[in-house]
Order: C-alpha cells, then sequence, then structure tokens
C-alpha cells in the first residue's frame, strides 16, 4: 500500500476539500455572478483588441487566489489569460 | 442578565437540534433556568430530540397567535430542573410568523429564565430570520465537509449582516482517525476557513445515535466522549476557560490494545 502511494503521490482529500473550499468562498464571498464576469470578459476584450489582436476563444478570466505578499496568506486575485495573436504597432495606426 | 442563543447552521443535518438540547441540557444541569425553544416551525424535532414529544399541549404559534399564555405552553422537564422546552407548531409553516413577534416572545421569555436556546431551521429564508430575531449571540453548527463549511460561511456573512456580530463556531462529528490520515478537514483547517472563534469540537460518536433513540441528552451521559464535548462547550458558555478536549481517546481502549499488538493502524 505504501508502495504504491509513493508512487501515485496523490494529495490527500483533507486538502482537496480545502483548497476546494477556499476558492468555493472567495467566489461566495465576492457573490460575483457569472454575467458579472462574461460583461467584464466583454468590456476587456474591447479594451485590449484596441491595442492587440487576440484570441477571443481561447480567453480565460477566473477569480482565484494567490499567495499575499503580506504576513496574511492567500488573497483574491482575477486572473486573465489573454493569447495574443498579432501584437499591432498601435501608435502607428 | 438573561441570554438568548440562537443554533444555526444553514445546512440541514449538521446537528443543530442534538447541540441545542444538549447545551440547553447542560446548563440546566449546571443549575440555570433555562427555556428550548424549537423555531422549526412545520419540522418540529427538538421534543423527539428531548424525549418529551408526548407531553405537547399548546406550540410556539398558539402562543404568538394568542390561543394561549406562554406558561401553558411550556413543558417543564421533569427529569433536569430548571429545564423547559416551547415546541413548534408542526400543522403550520415559517411564514404563519415574522420577526418581531419572535423577538417580542424572547424579551417576555428573559423574565423567567437565565438562558434562551433556539433551535433555527436549516435554510436562509424566513424561518432563519424568525430565529435569529430576538437573539443576543449566535452559535453556528458545522460538520468538517465541504458543503457545510460553505453554508456556515454564508450563515456567518448573513448573521453579521443583521447585527449578530462574533458568533462562535462548533465544529460537529469530526472523526480523528480520519483526520490523521488526511481523508478529513481538521479543526485548524475549518477555523482558518471560517475564520471566527471556536466554541467546541464533538467528536462523531456512536452515542449520539443512542441517546437519541433514547430522547436523554448525551450531555447527561458520564462515558460519551461527545457527552464530554458538549459539558466543555456549556463551560465555554459560561465563560469558563476550558481546553478543547484530546479526541485521541476517541480511538478507544481496544484501538489501544490493538495498538499495541501493532493491529491496524
Amino acid at each position: 500500500m505504501d508502495l504504491f502511494s509513493f508512487f501515485s503521490r496523490k494529495q490527500s482529500s483533507r486538502d482537496v476539500a480545502k483548497d476546494r473550499l477556499k476558492l468555493l468562498l472567495i467566489h461566495d464571498r465576492i457573490n460575483c455572478s457569472p454575467d458579472l464576469l462574461e460583461m467584464m470578459k466583454t468590456d476587456i476584450i474591447r479594451v485590449i483588441s484596441n491595442y492587440m489582436d487576440i484570441d477571443e476563444d481561447e480567453l480565460d478570466i477566473q477569480i482565484g487566489q494567490t499567495k499575499s505578499e503580506g504576513s496574511n496568506g492567500s488573497v483574491p486575485v482575477l486572473y486573465a489569460n489573454i493569447p495574443i495573436k498579432n501584437v499591432r504597432n498601435a501608435g502607428n495606426q | 442578565m438573561s441570554q438568548v442563543i440562537v443554533v444555526t447552521s444553514g445546512k440541514g443535518g449538521v446537528g443543530k437540534t442534538t447541540t441545542t438540547a444538549n447545551i440547553g441540557t447542560g446548563l440546566a444541569l449546571k443549575g440555570y433556568k433555562v427555556v428550548l425553544l424549537d423555531a422549526d416551525i412545520g419540522l418540529r424535532n427538538l421534543d423527539v430530540v428531548m424525549g418529551l414529544e408526548n407531553r405537547i399541549v399548546y406550540d410556539l404559534i398558539d402562543v404568538l397567535e394568542g390561543h394561549c399564555r406562554v406558561k401553558q405552553a411550556l413543558i417543564k422537564d421533569k427529569r433536569y430542573s430548571g429545564l423547559f422546552l416551547l415546541p413548534a407548531a408542526q400543522t403550520r409553516d415559517k411564514n404563519a410568523v415574522n420577526p418581531e413577534q419572535m423577538q417580542k416572545l424572547c424579551d417576555q421569555l428573559r423574565e423567567e429564565f437565565d438562558y434562551i436556546i433556539i433551535d433555527c431551521p436549516a435554510g436562509i429564508e424566513q424561518g432563519f430570520k424568525n430565529a435569529i430575531a430576538g437573539a443576543d449571540r449566535a452559535i453556528v453548527v458545522t460538520t468538517p465537509e465541504v458543503s457545510a463549511v460553505r453554508d456556515a460561511d454564508r450563515i456567518i456573512g448573513l448573521l453579521e449582516a443583521s447585527e449578530l456580530r462574533n458568533p462562535t463556531l462548533i465544529l460537529n462529528r469530526i472523526r480523528m482517525n480520519m483526520v490523521k490520515r488526511g481523508d478529513m478537514m481538521a479543526m485548524e483547517d475549518v477555523v482558518e476557513i471560517l475564520a471566527v472563534d471556536l466554541l467546541g469540537v464533538v467528536p462523531d460518536d456512536e452515542n449520539i445515535v443512542i441517546s437519541t433513540n433514547r430522547g436523554e441528552p448525551a450531555v447527561t451521559n458520564p462515558d460519551s466522549l461527545a457527552g464530554h464535548a458538549f459539558r466543555n462547550v456549556v463551560e465555554r458558555i459560561l465563560g469558563n476557560d476550558v481546553p478543547l478536549l484530546d479526541l485521541d481517546i476517541s480511538e478507544g481502549f481496544m484501538g489501544k490494545i490493538k495498538k499495541i499488538f501493532g493491529i491496524g493502524n
């Protein structure tokens, strides 16, 4: 049994539960609806598209958490992964 | 100075009624005059957990609608002096009551009792609002599960929005053997996530099922570990500093024997 767990190195279900809860509560506490996130996404696309050619289908926006630089652990963060197709030279247009 | 304490959780089935019964009985055993108020209208259970279901004549709605006086509806628990139950109505629903009525009733009960312990229904709707209306402080019950802790967080937010600040937490049904092998959240995990003060940790204990079967709260059973945990909770409500129960004893005598012989983990 120990041999198997040595190879699989699975995260304990206690830690899985804790991580899921932390993320869940960030969403609950911010009370950020999917609609709001979608509106934000549309606005971000509009603004960034003024400067760059981005891949709208692959764009990913989420609320997550990150380690804070202060001492009190993690803080909520808005995470946006925006793949760029082509950088336009905005100044010349 | 009497105190009105509401026992709430958000999620159903985490042990609100059991907690209410045990805290109330524990306080009565300490010599205080206590009334248990079942606010779960339509789904009353506190009477059954207390073993008083055969003695109900009038209920909460009868009192609020003026069909009887408060004294007529109070059931005196003959086993423990100073302990009374005000049962919920079974035939009506939670919308039959409003927060103002509950607040008035609580103030009326304050004149007679040292502690008024309210068993709140599950959910965040009218029944919850009624139950917390007259309370001075809130106890949130949760279990170490994602769904229960999530609902507890929501309830804590709603309590604070209703001026019931600094609710305390009871973590119920913890299983130390599962925590140890990494398969259950520990009390540190839950306290860290919810960021509230811990009032007590109650182990998962077969005695709770047995005592509920008999209608005798576990707090009166000197051999029950959960009963011991509830006695400690009662001490903390009274303002006494009691260390958290060492739940490792929960593996029991046989567990220790097994350990000696190297069986099990």
